[in-house]
């Protein structure tokens, strides 16, 4: 069957995991001139094209499974 | 003694890693291509080797992790086999769960190459007999991402646990309480960033590395 709706995982650091990337991003801005920026937080946006009719329940398997690693990283769905 | 090492698409010290097992052991391991679903039978130990297996992708180790063979690894470290994971194959082994944690882009985010000296926490352990607690060490490191990270609960009980096998004489990569090495609550599967396969002979500039591969091949002997 071939593949007809879409949903979007995003994966996020858990708070207090400390971020190395988002840090020298936001140092980087700084740099660029844009005062006023705080903390910033590096993620990743994973999009997935799925059969009609996956269920969340599915998708948040994948999410556990592999997407994210739910020892430092949390992840949100979006799908219809 | 039987050993084993694992390749994945991307590994690139498993050759190093046979060549330390060969020397101290007198014999080669097998090598473990990663879309095995099984193990030979009667295996003492098995390593999980450096380098960069499926191109880091998602997260480093996440896809190894995840791959037939692993899960014939993770069974084994069930019954007991001895399972070394080291650099890409510590990362491998927190992606397994077969240790906690996880293993984060270096606080300082660069790449880093170089030696580096250790102190040995725990020489109870099979890999770290040989040594003596508080021993210093040097050993190369050569990672991006050997950040390790824990909640503090999970970080006080590997401590009273004395799992902690080795620690940072000082800060390298960010690494929560310096912690370069951790053992399961078992004590069969050790993973570490540095890499002890790169000095067991003294053309390799040092030869700090050997004891652990002595201690742990030879208790299993």
């Amino acid at each position: 069957m071939p593949p007809r709706m879409k949903a979007t995982v995003t994966v996020t650091l858990k708070n207090g995991v400390l971020d190395p990337q988002g840090r020298a991003i936001e140092s980087a801005l700084k740099g660029l001139g844009f005062d006023g920026v705080g903390d910033v937080r590096a993620g990743k946006i994973i999009e997935l094209e799925l059969a009609d009719g996956t269920s969340r329940e599915t998708v948040e398997a994948m999410a556990r499974q592999l997407l994210a690693n739910t020892v430092i990283e949390n992840f949100r769905i979006d799908m219809p | 003694m039987k050993c084993a090492v694992i390749v994945f698409p991307g590994s690139n010290c498993d050759r190093d890693l046979a060549d330390a097992i060969t020397k101290v052991t007198g014999r080669a391991p097998a090598m473990i291509w990663h879309r095995e679903t099984t193990l030979p039978d009667g295996l003492d130990f098995i390593g999980i080797p450096g380098g960069f297996s499926y191109g880091d992708y998602l997260r480093s180790g996440a896809m190894a992790a995840r791959s037939p063979v692993m899960q014939a690894v993770v069974a084994a470290a069930g019954q007991g086999r001895a399972v070394l994971g080291i650099c890409n194959g510590f990362q491998v082994l927190t992606e397994t769960g077969l240790l906690p944690g996880a293993l984060m882009r270096n606080a300082g985010l660069n790449f880093l190459c170089r030696d580096v000296r250790l102190r040995i926490e725990n020489s109870q352990s099979i890999f770290t007999s040989h040594y003596a607690a508080g021993d210093e060490i040097v050993l190369p490191i050569a990672h991006h991402d050997g950040n390790y990270v824990a909640d503090a609960a999970t970080l006080d009980r590997l401590e009273a646990e004395g799992r902690v096998a080795l620690r940072y004489a000082e800060p390298v990569n960010g690494s929560a309480r310096n912690i370069a090495g951790i053992l399961n609550d078992a004590g069969n599967v050790l993973g570490m960033m540095p890499h002890p396969e790169r000095v067991i002979e003294a053309e390799q500039g040092g030869t700090d590395g050997r004891r652990l591969f002595e201690a742990a091949l030879m208790a299993l002997a």
